[in-house]
């Protein structure tokens, strides 16, 4: 029997799941990663990982995860492989431990569970403030050692910049450059698993890490694969704001009893620390009293947004409310969020033990993504499968904490398989593609380089380019959504883009270089702010992280429906298919009780 | 130079194997400014102090929150993470080099792939049987946890190989790192059950007792992590595992 041949893109906890899985099938893997696997912006996960292990004895089960998320997500999110998601998360958390990840414990030796954002259980489980990096490290000594096993080859400083695609419309390789050759070579495979995370740097400044760019995912659009929810952007409530990027302060703090406030007296100059108890306003234990600090994020955002801009009641001089743990005993924060209060202090200058820390919302996740069928995580080309935040299928309208780490590692399993039983049973393997689609793919990239490299009258500077499309993103395709400045951005991105086809590239040497693979990226941005814009300005109700103040209710008689993007010639078309909604009924989503 | 200006120096090379030079470059102050955002600056006006144009640099960066490890560099002489090396906190001008135990790939860009061979050579991971489900992973005091912790937070950046003098071209010393790891998964009860495996792996050249105990690793990681006590212990079971193997002839 032939052997298949599968890619996996991408070395995040999506991306090394799917390769144990299928390197433990017995199927040998390549995998491509932009940084070493060991760098991916997994590591950036601070709070937790949800499962329903109901080890506190609160009577938790699968059941209450699923609907807090069904509910959380705004009921946009197809419910049975939620459901599904929720089932197998208490076993996810068995196997990490397993692998020996260094997950907080009671006295008895168990797993502690820590609260989260958007539910009354005691859910989280948690390795410090750094759970995610503990996470993607447990899987990347397990891919090392199938790597040692030769049952896995990374090819890491590579990037991912197409799909090989024959005559038939099924993907049979990947077309993909060395970062340090600047080499584009083409891989045969039978089918390739994309688990290149969310899109954050179409923001400019998010809490997501350099190589979060879309780009993988934008080139796939750009060949045919459906772009699911694209308008569906999580903006998390409190980062610190820098200008090279907004640095997450994890819902963890809250979920370990801090308190988000502002001085009752707007412009109130006193040091936080300094301003009494009674002359604070703790506005989302006031406006929320059943889930308080803890509401979901896009509740936390909004609420936020509020106070600063229409009450402007935010800190004096700038935008941005406290964050408090100065209350919690410092032996409980050394155990439980040190990683996160030490970031505050290298990266602020103040230590958050004493003093309020000083938070905003930044753009943090992205809901939507690849489109993939429900069980499979098989886009809609054939051989293209997606797992973890690049495609669209566990959040819904918003994400709740904690629970991107499962999802990731859950489509990751099951993209792993899926691929594998496909691969297996594909009617002709990829070495008997002619090899024209092959050369026709490196052809095609290679003069996009060329074209870049040989143009020498340019005038306009990549990252100029960059960071005014982050502004205009930023400013209106984030918390609040109105469809004039909607509009105002697509026109602007429409300049952006005819301006990058002036872009002096500054460096044209073929060794690392940076900044063509940089323009690269760039030009595949502006191509998923558009259909990210598109996708909001069509959407006219308010769900989840999705709020217009013009349409300020949640429309189910016309919106209870999951955005496709797709791409042709440069055009961008919207349609639309039904939510399956078939084991929770919809019900209205308010915070401000129990639900 | 005027009040809101500073210099920063770098030490450029496009190639390895092309010559060096060093480039001066005047960038606009702002507060809570770091070394990634002074690189971005120069990347959207690659022009020297003396007005010569050059090209962005080049440089490992990805979190930008000093938890991936990618961005390690000399800054100023030390080996530190430049997302959070904030200007406000170094002398002036500011110098950029490579770190200097890897081979270079471009300017500030090296190549550490080492560090993950090593890894891979010593063992570093719990065997585990499938990712089926096999129930619950063994129970762990917290007092434990509270050690393996901080130990699994290593990121790999480098440092404690760039400031060792043991770390050169005439030894294999895999570095503080490493033994740091070894010691992780040693301590894990399922990863006990194998740490002769790695054990071993640290008893040739390049091992354990290449270690000159200069003790400048610790005081460079950017994690903190007690790597001087992961050494001593790791020593020990070397030690141990050398007297048991020598009397008996198997662990």
């Amino acid at each position: 029997m032939r052997h298949p041949r599968i890619i996996v893109v991408g070395g995040g906890l999506a991306g090394l799941m799917a390769t144990i899985r299928v390197a433990e099938s017995g199927v040998p893997v390549e995998l491509f990663s932009i940084v070493p696997v060991k760098r991916s912006h997994s590591v950036c996960a601070q709070g937790g990982i949800n499962a329903a292990k109901n080890l506190k004895g609160e009577g938790d089960s699968t059941w209450q995860h699923f609907d807090d998320t069904i509910y959380g997500g705004d009921f946009l999110a197809n419910q049975p492989l939620v459901k599904g998601m929720c089932e197998v998360a208490p076993a996810i958390i068995d196997l990490l431990d397993r692998m020996g990840v260094m997950f907080n414990r009671t006295p008895e030796g168990l797993l502690d569970f820590r609260r989260f954002g958007g539910t009354l259980f005691h859910r989280t489980a948690f390795a410090g403030a750094t759970t995610g990096q503990q996470l993607l490290y447990a899987l990347d000594e397990q891919v090392r050692f199938f790597e040692a096993e030769d049952k896995v080859k990374k090819y890491e400083g590579w990037t991912f910049l197409s799909a090989v695609i024959d005559d038939g419309g099924i993907c049979r390789g990947i077309c993909g450059m060395d970062l340090k050759t600047m080499e584009i070579r083409t891989f045969p495979c039978d089918a390739a698993i994309f688990c290149t995370g969310g899109n954050g740097a179409i923001f400019g400044r998010s809490t997501n890490s350099v190589v979060c760019t879309g780009s993988a995912q934008s080139a796939l659009f750009q060949q045919g694969v459906y772009y699911a929810n694209g308008e569906f952007i999580q903006v998390h409530p409190t980062a610190i704001p820098g200008e090279d990027k907004c640095r997450l302060m994890s819902e963890s703090a809250r979920g370990e009893g801090g308190r988000v406030w502002v001085p009752k007296q707007a412009g109130d100059k006193r040091r936080g620390k300094d301003i009494p108890e009674g002359e604070r306003l703790y506005f989302l234990e006031e406006w929320y009293p059943k889930y308080g600090n803890l509401v979901p994020r896009d509740v936390a955002t909004r609420a936020i947004h509020k106070v600063v801009f229409e009450m402007k009641m935010g800190l004096p001089g700038e935008p941005a409310v406290y964050l408090d743990v100065t209350h919690i005993p410092r032996e409980v924060l050394d155990r439980k969020l040190e990683g996160i209060l030490e970031i505050y202090e290298k990266f602020v200058g103040v230590d958050p033990h004493v003093e309020p820390m000083k938070v905003f919302p930044a753009m943090h996740y992205t809901m939507g993504g690849l489109w993939v069928d429900n069980a499979n995580q098989a886009t809609n080309v054939p051989g293209i499968y997606a797992a973890g935040e690049c495609e669209y299928q566990y959040h819904g309208a918003n994400r709740l904490g904690a629970n991107s780490l499962v999802s990731c590692i859950y489509g990751g399993m099951l993209a792993g398989p899926a691929a594998v039983r496909y691969a297996r049973n594909v009617e002709q393997g990829c070495e008997n593609t002619p090899s024209s689609a092959f050369d026709r793919e490196r052809v095609r990239q290679q003069d996009i380089n060329d074209a870049l490299l040989n143009q020498h009258t340019g005038t306009e500077n990549p990252i100029t380019i960059w960071r005014e499309m982050g502004d205009v993103m930023t400013e209106n395709v984030t918390v609040i959504r109105y469809n004039a400045a909607l509009k105002k951005t697509l026109e602007k991105l429409d300049e952006l883009s005819d301006r990058y086809k002036k872009i002096n590239l500054q460096d044209r040497t073929q060794w690392s270089n940076q900044t063509l693979n940089f323009v690269r990226e760039l030009g595949n941005m502006l191509v998923l702010a558009k259909a990210i814009t598109l996708g909001a300005l069509a959407r006219n109700e308010t769900r989840g992280a999705h709020y217009k103040p013009e349409f300020p209710s949640r429309d189910d008689a016309n919106w209870l429906k999951t955005t496709k993007a797709s791409y042709k010639c440069g055009n961008i078309t919207l349609e639309y298919e039904p939510v399956d909604t078939s084991l929770i009924p919809l019900r209205e989503r308010k915070y401000t009780a129990a639900k | 130079m005027p009040e809101n200006k500073f210099i920063v120096r770098i030490k450029r090379q496009q190639r390895p194997d092309e010559a060096v030079r060093w480039e001066e470059y005047e960038l606009r102050y702002r507060p809570h400014l770091n070394i990634i955002t002074c690189l971005r600056d120069i990347a959207e006006h690659p022009f020297t102090r003396d007005g010569r144009e050059s090209t962005p640099v080049s440089y490992e960066a990805n979190c930008l929150e000093e938890v991936c490890g990618a961005c390690a560099m000399l800054i100023n002489g030390q080996p530190r993470q430049a997302c959070s090396a904030l200007v406000d906190g170094l002398e002036k001008p500011i110098r950029l080099e490579p770190l200097t135990k890897f081979p270079l790939i471009r300017d500030l860009q090296v190549d550490r792939s080492q560090m993950f061979e090593s890894l891979k050579r010593t063992k570093c991971w719990i065997p585990i049987d499938g990712t089926y489900d096999l129930g619950e992973g063994p129970r762990m005091a917290p007092a434990a946890q509270e050690i393996g912790y901080p130990l699994s937070r290593c990121i790999t950046c480098g440092n404690c190989l760039e400031i060792c003098p043991k770390v050169n071209a005439h030894t294999q010393f895999v570095g503080a790192a490493i033994l740091s790891q070894v010691r992780l998964f040693n301590m894990h009860p399922t990863g006990a059950m194998h740490a002769a495996e790695r054990l071993e792996a640290l008893m040739g050249p390049g091992g354990i007792e290449d270690c000159d105990n200069a003790q400048n690793c610790v005081k460079v990681c950017p994690k903190n992590i007690p790597l001087t006590e992961s050494i001593a212990a790791v020593n020990g079971q070397v030690i141990r595992h050398a007297i048991k193997s020598w009397l008996f002839g198997l662990d």
